[in-house]
């Protein structure tokens, strides 16, 4: 159980950043609220409770991806990491602890939105549904970040990482639908899993079934296999003796 | 190395790295003993940190071997990494993290018991003169307590090993006394590779020293050794008010090295007979205002041998 005593490290640093709390927990909850009031004048069904909180938990978890990639290319700058090869520390042991913290963090996070989402009346009537839904987006992010933080600096992660936050923020079908966009921003919205999630989201928050659902949560769950895969790869490449 | 041969800690056999046509580390041998401390020294570049991070199982070499406690770095990195600490030249701590809980983590690495991680860590932070900032996060604290914490955790684990890459880089002189105090006290206890290129460093705390340039090793020995074979000789610096031309061609009939520049004398030969030179220099009413007699310091040997390395 080497790997414990990493992992506890990993959550430490992570939740001893006040950004995390700010951009992972905070901020979702104040657009939560904010896209709330603007429905309460506009009455436009995709800023409502029940549609925004789960979308908007989805754009949240493009925050993850840039928290564990930070994390690792920072690790990786600063010798940290070179310390830790150095020890008996194995691949899976690096992979579970920089995996671990990040799932509790989506994990907080999900909860954090969909409770914000709840108190203000929010309904959600296929639940298991929208935490699979939520849960694979989360596993994505994750594996994505450490996909940038394996083969990145810290200052190219916060590049790299701004462009995904605003491609999930304009393209994702958050906040901006992809049908009234249509063209090319529709091709390349659905290109990535965050406008497929938002649909099955939007869907099961009315009481659709996965089933219904397959096609976006095929191109989903593909992501999130291709991802956390990738990630575990470009971490043990990146880390392997040279 | 035989494996009943176990006065020898690191054997290191035709070592070689190339970064691309980069020759970081060139064919080098050498051989540390149990409980030694044992000092690479060499300017930026010389492939100090290369020879480490082989050592480590970091990076896989190009070329050659070498066992650590009888372990092939090639074949045996998982038994070496058991046995090494290492401090890398780049302060290596979690920042958020006190140095209470740098130790920890290390301890928890190395699947010590609760107990010992408490008793070890509370040890160290003693000895590193950390006590007062144990339970802070170490991005507050000073670099130099941050450099202590990260040589710190390479000893937490109680490694019959202990690399140190260039251990007081960047720390103010007091710091780096208090750093060399340190590991005076490991003197025998434990097997350390120290890479330096700072000269004293090497020469106050080293048993053996290995001179590194370019990727190959040009000189080994003890300190003294290294010394004796390069700066024969005593000089003798005599600080005063006037020099005349007739005090110096007097000298040199002596047979003596003479520098000179306005008031200071520099007097040069294999053995120096002190008093002779005093009972003349008397004879010649030369006012001394001061007097130093100096064996050679490793420095001149340093620059000597990559000076003329830098020839070939
Ligand atoms: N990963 C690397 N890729 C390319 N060149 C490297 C790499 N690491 C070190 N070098 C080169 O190898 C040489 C030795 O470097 P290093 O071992 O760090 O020296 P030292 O520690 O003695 O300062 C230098 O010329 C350095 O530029
Ligand atoms: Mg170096």
């Amino acid at each position: 159980m080497r790997f414990l005593s990493l992992s506890k490290r990993n959550f430490k640093e992570l939740f001893r950043d006040p950004v995390t709390v700010l951009l992972g927990i905070a901020l979702p909850l104040v657009m939560v609220l904010l896209f709330a009031s603007i429905y309460e004048r506009t009455r436009f069904h995709v800023f409502s409770p029940t549609e925004l909180a789960p979308v908007v938990n989805i754009f949240s978890f493009t925050f993850l991806l840039m928290f564990s990639a930070t994390l690792l290319a920072k690790d990786k700058q600063s010798a940290f990491l070179l310390r830790l090869l150095t020890t008996p520390l194995k691949p899976l042991d690096f992979i579970l602890a920089y995996l671990l913290p990040f799932l509790a963090l989506s994990l907080l996070m999900i909860a954090s939105c969909l409770l914000t989402g709840y108190a203000i009346g929010a309904n959600y009537a296929n639940i298991p549904g929208i935490l699979l839904i939520l849960f694979l987006v989360g596993i994505t992010c994750i594996g994505l970040g450490l996909i940038l933080g394996s083969f990145f600096t810290v200052s190219q992660v916060s590049g790299v990482g701004s462009i995904i936050i605003t491609a999930a923020s304009l393209f994702g079908n958050i906040w901006t639908p992809l049908e009234m966009m249509g063209g090319v921003f529709k091709t390349v919205g659905y290109a990535m899993p965050f406008a497929h999630a938002a649909d099955a989201l939007r869907f099961m928050v009315y009481g659709g079934r996965l089933l219904d659902v397959s096609e976006h949560l095929i191109w989903v769950l593909a992501y999130a296999v291709i991802f956390i895969v990738g990630g575990v790869f470009a971490f043990k490449w990146s880390t392997r003796p040279k | 190395m035989t494996p009943a041969d176990n006065s020898i800690a690191i054997d290191i056999q035709q070592l070689s790295k190339n970064f691309g046509k980069v020759n970081a580390v060139d064919g080098i041998s050498f051989q540390i003993r149990r409980g030694e401390i044992f000092s690479l020294l060499g300017t930026n570049g010389a492939g100090k940190t290369t020879t480490i991070k082989m050592l480590c199982c970091l990076l896989t070499p190009s070329k050659g071997n070498a066992q650590v406690m009888g372990n092939s770095i090639t074949d045996h990195p998982e038994k070496i990494k058991k046995i090494i600490g290492v401090s890398p030249q780049e302060t290596a701590i979690a920042t958020h993290l006190s140095p209470q809980e740098n130790l920890a983590l290390i301890g928890g690495v190395f699947k010590l018991s609760k107990d010992l991680i408490k008793k070890r860590s509370a040890e160290l932070i003693d000895l590193m003169e950390l006590t007062e900032r144990k339970g802070s996060q170490s991005r507050k604290l000073s670099g130099g307590m941050q450099r202590r914490l990260s040589i710190a955790m390479a000893l937490m684990s109680d490694p019959e090993i202990v690399f140190l890459d260039e251990p007081t880089i960047g720390l103010d002189p007091h710091a780096r006394k208090s750093v060399w105090n340190y590991i005076e006290k490991l003197k025998g206890e434990k097997t350390i590779l120290l890479t330096t290129h700072y000269l004293e460093e090497a020469d106050a705390l080293a048993d053996h020293i290995a001179i590194m340039k370019a990727g190959k090793i040009i000189d080994e020995g003890t300190s003294f050794e290294l010394k004796k074979r390069f700066r024969k000789g005593q000089s003798l610096h005599i600080t005063t008010d006037i020099i005349i031309p007739e005090v110096l061609e007097g000298l040199k009939a002596k047979n003596l090295m003479v520098r000179n520049d306005n008031t200071n004398l520099f007097i040069e030969a294999d053995e120096l007979d002190i008093y002779d030179i005093m009972d003349y220099l008397r004879s010649k009413k030369l006012k001394i205002e001061g007097l130093q007699l100096r064996e050679p310091t490793l420095d001149e040997v340093f620059i000597e041998l990559t000076e003329r390395g830098g020839e070939s």
